[in-house]
């Protein structure tokens, strides 16, 4: 094989290799990016805020401690206990939730998942999606974009007001189908849109923190270490250099 | 020695003397490291070898520190690996390197043996060198297999489901078969438990007694080298090959920079992306695990994709299974495969090169593959390159008898 010629069979390779996979197509709510910056302490606090007033009472953070919080956020022990701990606990407990299981099945007709992890099993940006993606449907009823027919109502409708969908109709297989286009603001909240996003955000900021709490610092450290390491190699390379000068 | 040695210098040669009469160690040192030669125009794909070792260590010293604050019980595992991760001092640390030292042991190991179907590091005299390596790669599957259970998330749970399953294929003993494997007739908490157990002792144990006998093996022959040409067939009057070098300290001191580059991308990823965008820590293995709730698409970690890949593209379960397991067993063959004269990439003709290079390219894309969701098409584009995959085992076998060769040089390139 010549040279240009293996240049061309490298490239048609990774051409090949990046081919993106034949995806079937499928029906998925429109997921916007949405920019959390975990480093953001005063939405962090904002967020854990939010997270104990409106999220706590139904889903709990089993592996999360309060004075984890307390650390993390800039918080002194007194804050956390005074601002974010409503139920009987000690600032070493973990965010529990009193509701039992039973009850909430019965209640909700599933159990509210444990938030601990969603931040990583979900993904920051599907949150963001889900908090913005609620609406009143033609029963009345709550219902979400994202994960249709959710057990969840809108917690946070006081906030955002009432969305209701506006359809428009497609063709698929010969058959017209409704869709939602997009959802509209009918009744306002307490907040405009922006601020509601800006308040989404402070809370996914909150969920994705608590799905690794590990996170706020291993950044830091990683760049000491890479740093290191640069070094280490460098001095290696000189090392083996010095040693192979010799072999020929 | 010319000068008196001073005391110090004096005593600590009569230790030695004193240990070597009761202890080889000298010998070994000398044996396996200051005049163990090896060729000297070793190039990247050398590299391997030893920091898959580095690998082994990490994950053994991980794992045990790891063992202290893991709970193998179903009840509890999900919720003490979160505790590793929030509470534990440095948890965190310890268990990515784990978890993304799995990963990187795969991508080192398959580079590894892509190095030798590029120098055929495999072929006679080094056959049982290859089979011991392969044996080595079989364990680790089941070693990684087993550990992925451990944190007993979503993935964990119906990965295991799924593979234990493959079992069953199997005419009449399949299903007992799975009831032994899991010691239940679902994934409980006796699967979980012996799994713990077959992940920390038994697998490790037999692990470490394979990379023996592997280095043995390597010992023994000597290794090969870019040009799969053998150095002992040019000695100097004393015995050493010429275009050999001392292991120690040549090679010691390259696979120190080989370490610390290595050190830095496996650094990388734990503090930066240790996830990989949910191929080393999949996004459903942070929900717990449920028997109740099948998640909407299971799939094996990447490195068992290219495998799985080839299950799914066939119809039927048992030649699925039986098509799997081929393609495993079908490498153990290798040095016999390959019955060129020359075992370099380098003196062989352009058949062979467009060969691996196509398989390769077929081990990568069924891998991909086999992370998809399995859409008819993607069934397809499985079946084309499964087809691939094999033939290039039977295209080998009959184009490196009689295919083109360069002539090979006497002595190595450097």
């Amino acid at each position: 094989m010549d040279k240009s010629n293996a240049i061309r069979t490298t490239w048609l390779a990774a051409l090949l290799l990046t081919a993106p996979l034949v995806k079937a197509a499928e029906e998925t709510a429109h997921i916007e990016h949405a920019g959390v910056n975990i480093e953001d302490v005063a939405a962090l606090q904002r967020g854990a805020k939010l997270f104990v007033n409106y999220c706590l009472s139904c889903h709990g953070a089993d592996y999360m401690r309060y004075n984890r919080l307390s650390e993390d956020l800039d918080l002194s022990e007194e804050v956390v206990m005074d601002n974010l701990v409503f139920a009987d606990a000690k600032i070493g407990d973990t965010m529990k939730i009193a509701m039992r299981d039973d009850d909430a099945q019965r209640w909700f007709g599933k159990a509210p998942p444990d938030l601990s992890l969603a931040g990583r099993s979900r993904g920051a940006d599907w949150l963001y999606a889900y908090m913005r993606g609620f609406y009143q449907d033609d029963s009345g009823g709550w219902n979400n974009t994202v994960l249709p027919n959710a057990a969840m109502p809108h917690v946070l409708w006081r906030l955002q007001g009432i969305q209701t969908p506006v359809y428009h109709t497609v063709t698929q297989g010969g058959m017209e189908l409704r869709k939602i286009d997009h959802l509209e603001l009918t009744t306002p909240g307490l907040l405009s849109p922006e601020e509601y996003d800006d308040t989404v955000r402070d809370l996914v900021t909150y969920l994705d923190y608590l799905g690794e709490p590990a996170k706020l610092k291993r950044k830091n450290i990683g760049i000491w270490v890479m740093l290191f390491l640069a070094v280490f190699a460098f001095l290696a390379y000189l090392l083996k250099a010095e040693y192979w000068r010799d072999i020929h | 020695m010319a000068k008196p040695a001073s005391s110090l210098a004096r005593q600590a040669t009569a230790l030695m003397t004193w240990v070597d009469k009761r202890l080889p160690v000298t010998e070994f040192w000398n044996a396996h490291l200051a005049k163990y030669y090896a060729p000297k125009n070793f190039n990247f794909w050398y590299y391997m070898g030893s920091l898959a070792l580095l690998v082994l260590v990490i994950q053994i010293v991980t794992g045990i520190f790891l063992t202290m604050h893991y709970k193998p019980a179903a009840t509890e595992a999900f919720a003490s690996v979160e505790y590793i991760m929030r509470d534990v001092d440095w948890g965190w640390l310890i268990r990515y390197m784990h978890s993304s030292g799995a990963s990187f042991f795969f991508i080192l190991v398959y580079l590894h043996m892509f190095r030798s179907l590029l120098y055929g590091s495999h072929r006679k005299p080094r056959e049982l060198l290859w089979i011991f390596g392969m044996f080595i790669y079989l364990l680790l599957m089941a070693e990684a297999f087993f550990g992925y259970v451990l944190p007993w998330g979503q993935m964990s749970y119906w990965g295991a489901q799924v593979i234990i399953n493959l079992f069953g294929a199997i005419p009449t003993i399949g299903e007992p078969l799975t009831e032994w494997i899991r010691g239940d007739y679902f994934i409980s908490d006796a699967t979980l438990n012996r799994f713990f157990a077959l992940h920390v002792i038994a697998v490790p144990i037999a692990l470490l007694g394979l990379v023996v006998l592997h280095l043995s093996a390597l010992h023994q022959t000597g290794s090969n080298n870019p040009d799969g040409i053998e150095i002992k067939e040019h000695k100097d009057e004393d015995g050493v090959p010429l275009d050999g070098i001392p292991f120690h300290p040549y090679y010691t001191v390259k696979d120190i920079f080989g370490v610390a580059m290595f050190l830095i991308i496996f650094a990388f990823i734990i503090f930066f992306w240790p996830e990989a965008g949910g191929l080393f820590l999949e996004h459903d293995n942070f929900v717990p695990a449920n028997p109740l709730v099948t998640p909407e698409h299971i799939k094996p970690v990447w490195y068992f994709t290219p495998f799985y890949a080839i299950l799914k593209a066939v119809p039927d379960k048992l030649m699925g299974v039986m098509l799997m397991g081929l393609s495993v067993v079908v490498l153990f063959f290798l040095p016999w495969l390959d019955r060129s004269p020359v075992k370099s990439i380098r003196y062989k003709g352009v058949w062979y090169k467009i060969l691996v290079f196509t398989f390769a390219v077929a081990f990568f894309r069924l891998g991909m593959l086999g992370m998809a969701e399995g859409t008819p098409a993607q069934t397809w584009e499985m079946r084309v390159w499964t087809f691939v995959y094999f033939a290039f085992f039977i295209l080998l076998f009959f184009l490196s008898k009689g295919g083109k060769t360069k002539p090979v040089p006497e002595r190595v390139k450097h």
